[in-house]
């Protein structure tokens, strides 16, 4: 057992995969000889040289382009965008042919690949550092989207994301890369995608969050149990394909939905889960589902970005005003 | 070296055949054997009748929006001449000539204008990526695939393709930049073709040529006529064995003409004279290569009646065969998004599929 933070996970599991798997080729801007600009791919181009682990030219398109055909040629590309902020000029390659190629050949090519990106807000940053694009994904045929909330997650999923014959957009929560520390097992383990965690069993009502907010949320519901709200809290872990089975089944029992992320509110994957909780639990609610998002807004720079970020606080107040409608 | 002699920044083109199929430079003339040649110009014979043939489908409403090749038959063929079976080849939409020489079926190119993915399926031994729409954007998985070439040090080459248009997409600058960097084994070759629709070359870039772009990626680059086959192998063929050998990749701009519109969905006559028109179809390049051939008493006029004879007949005969067995089982637009198919979308499937037993109210 090694105690390692989110970004120790990424490195370790990354290091883990190349070992086992020669095809695995770690790139981007800056993962090479840096070791990437949070340091996830720290060593991989000392331990693995510098056909297994490289720097790219600045070029996001190119990036992503690359993988998708190195993907085709045999190898299992793990690439990183530096920021989720930056992969638009990438949306081209993974909506228009990441997404599509195993569909376009009708199986002939399928694209074992997985894209690496940190997003969300928290950590004070400039424009463009801080968006939450998983609605962008998780909208798209063909992806596979996955968010961890912890180290152990980390691992897991991440491991799954490697070993999928599908591509996998790989959202990590900068916020909490190095927030905490976990113990992570050495030795193989994953986590399947598409299945979501319950956390913790409760009877009043269903909170749904992921990524850096899982840990918001947790100081919420610490609060609400001592003023006695027992609350049945998941773990997304996968946006897409989203683990309808999970929610609607806990929501079956509560009677009460709550969803909770940092992306803005419209379009969102709160609007996709209350209507999987409509479709699937409307007979059973004793309150209208609800959520705590961020705004529609652009995300501010960091003076104005308090407001945006969502805290326990927050959280605790609209769970509780739902438990008491 | 061609791409040294024929300088792009010396605004130099390399020719062999002229147009009424004379040789020019008897030192140019590439190595291929007569047979060789024959393959060529029947894939080329073939690719114009399976062309018009399919152009004449769709006018009569029995394929849909179709992109015609005409005039580009050289351009195609000498490229995927030059290369192998071990070979990647990366198209862009208009290469239906060098689609059937890599050994896609006719009856999968009709198939997949007819409006069925299956027909972008092709066999196992085709090395050879399905149609890329969005312009330009093929060329980095061309770039991938011979990044992982080096890596796996296998010593296969791609070839890919673009239009001129393609040049002004940002895309085609970093796929270059990514080959040229990593200096892999990669042939690009430029179809132009004078318009992207009804836009003009000279509205694409400043450049004199195409292939001088080649320079500022620290590549060789090279501009072929690319209505003469010989040349066009000649200058593909060299970037071949200079990419197989560790040389990295080069950039080839083929100079050809669109005879006939972008796609069917397009009217030529409203952006460009007859006239125009009338000037490329003289410098026709199966007529060219026919006529040499000819010369070289290696093809005949009557053999050339018969062959387009039995050509029409397949056409026509694979063409009947896509329109009685080319629709799509419902199942086929599910079933190939992942490995396994999610179960929100199995339920979505069999929600359908219920709709439709009870037909379809």
């Amino acid at each position: 057992m090694a105690v390692l933070n989110i970004l120790n996970a990424v490195n370790h599991t990354l290091d883990y995969e190349m070992e086992k798997n020669k095809n695995v080729i770690v790139y981007g801007e800056d993962v090479g000889l840096e070791g990437g600009v949070f340091r996830a791919t720290t060593g991989l181009q000392k331990k693995y040289g510098r056909d297994r682990c490289f720097d790219t030219p600045l070029a996001e398109a190119g990036i992503v382009g690359t993988a998708i055909g190195m993907a085709i040629n045999g190898l299992v590309p793990v690439v990183e965008i530096q920021f989720s902020g930056f992969v638009l000029p990438a949306l081209n390659q993974i909506i228009a042919h990441a997404a599509r190629m195993r569909n376009r050949s009708r199986g002939k090519y399928n694209l074992p690949m997985v894209i690496r990106m940190p997003y969300g807000g928290g950590i004070r940053a400039l424009e463009h550092h801080s968006e939450s694009l998983e609605a962008v994904f998780g909208h798209i045929p063909g992806l596979k989207t996955v968010i961890p909330s912890t180290p152990y997650d980390t691992k897991g999923l991440l491991l799954s994301a490697i070993r999928e014959p599908d591509p996998v957009i790989f959202l990590e929560p900068k916020q909490i890369y190095r927030a905490f520390k976990q113990e992570v097992p050495e030795g193989d383990y994953s986590i399947p995608i598409g299945k979501a965690k319950v956390i913790k069993e409760g009877k009043d009502v269903t909170v749904v969050a992921y990524g850096a907010l899982i840990h918001e949320v947790q100081k919420a519901v610490k609060e609400l149990e001592n003023e006695g709200i027992s609350v049945e809290l998941i773990d997304l872990r996968t946006i897409s394909p989203i683990d309808r089975d999970t929610i609607i089944k806990s929501v079956q029992k509560t009677g009460r939905f709550v969803v909770v992320h940092e992306a803005v509110k419209s379009f969102s994957v709160s609007s996709e889960l209350i209507s999987i909780v409509n479709e699937g639990a409307f007979l059973y609610l004793e309150a209208p589902p609800t959520r705590v998002t961020g705004f529609d807004i652009i995300v501010p720079l960091p003076k104005g970005e308090n407001h945006f970020i969502i805290d326990s606080k927050r959280i605790f107040n609209k769970i509780k005003e739902v438990v008491s409608f | 070296m061609l791409t040294d002699k024929y300088n792009p920044l010396e605004n130099t083109m390399l020719c062999i055949l002229d147009k009424d199929g004379k040789i020019i430079d008897e030192e140019l003339l590439p190595k291929i054997e007569d047979k060789k040649m024959l393959e060529i110009y029947k894939v080329m014979l073939l690719t114009r009748i399976a062309d018009t043939k399919a152009l004449q489908y769709q006018r009569q409403g029995r394929m849909l929006t179709y992109a015609p090749n005409k005039g580009q038959e050289a351009a195609q063929l000498g490229s995927v001449a030059a290369v192998e079976e071990r070979d990647w080849l990366v198209p862009a939409f208009r290469e239906m000539g060098a689609w059937l020489y890599k050994g896609v079926p006719l009856e999968q190119i009709y198939l997949y204008w007819y409006g069925n993915e299956m027909g972008s399926k092709f066999p196992e031994n085709v090395k050879m990526l399905p149609i890329s729409v969005p312009i330009a954007s093929q060329l980095s998985h061309g770039v991938g695939i011979a990044m992982a070439s080096n890596i796996k040090g296998e010593e296969e080459v791609t070839l890919a393709y673009v239009g001129d248009g393609g040049t002004s997409q940002g895309e085609f600058h970093e796929a270059m930049n990514f080959a040229a960097v990593y200096n892999v084994p990669l042939v690009v070759v430029i179809q132009n073709n004078q318009y992207a629709i009804s836009v003009p070359r000279e509205i694409q870039t400043k450049s004199r040529t195409l292939a001088e772009k080649a320079v500022a990626y620290g590549i060789p680059g090279i501009q072929v006529d690319g209505n003469d086959v010989l040349a066009v192998y000649a200058a593909v063929k060299e970037a071949v064995d200079r990419a197989r050998g560790g040389g990295g990749p080069t950039l080839i701009e083929a100079v050809t003409y669109r005879l006939g519109p972008h796609t069917t969905s397009d009217d030529p006559t409203i952006y460009r004279e007859d006239k125009e028109v009338e000037e490329w179809t003289q410098k026709d390049p199966l007529i060219r290569f026919k006529k040499y051939l000819i010369d070289k008493k290696l093809w005949s006029e009557e053999k050339d009646i018969k062959q387009r004879e039995e050509f029409e007949n397949l056409a026509n005969e694979t063409f009947k065969k896509v329109e009685t067995s080319g629709e799509v089982p419902l199942e086929d637009i599910f079933k190939y998004h992942y490995e396994e198919m999610p179960k929100n979308l199995i339920e979505q499937y069999e929600e359908y599929k219920e709709y439709m037993k009870k037909g379809g109210i």
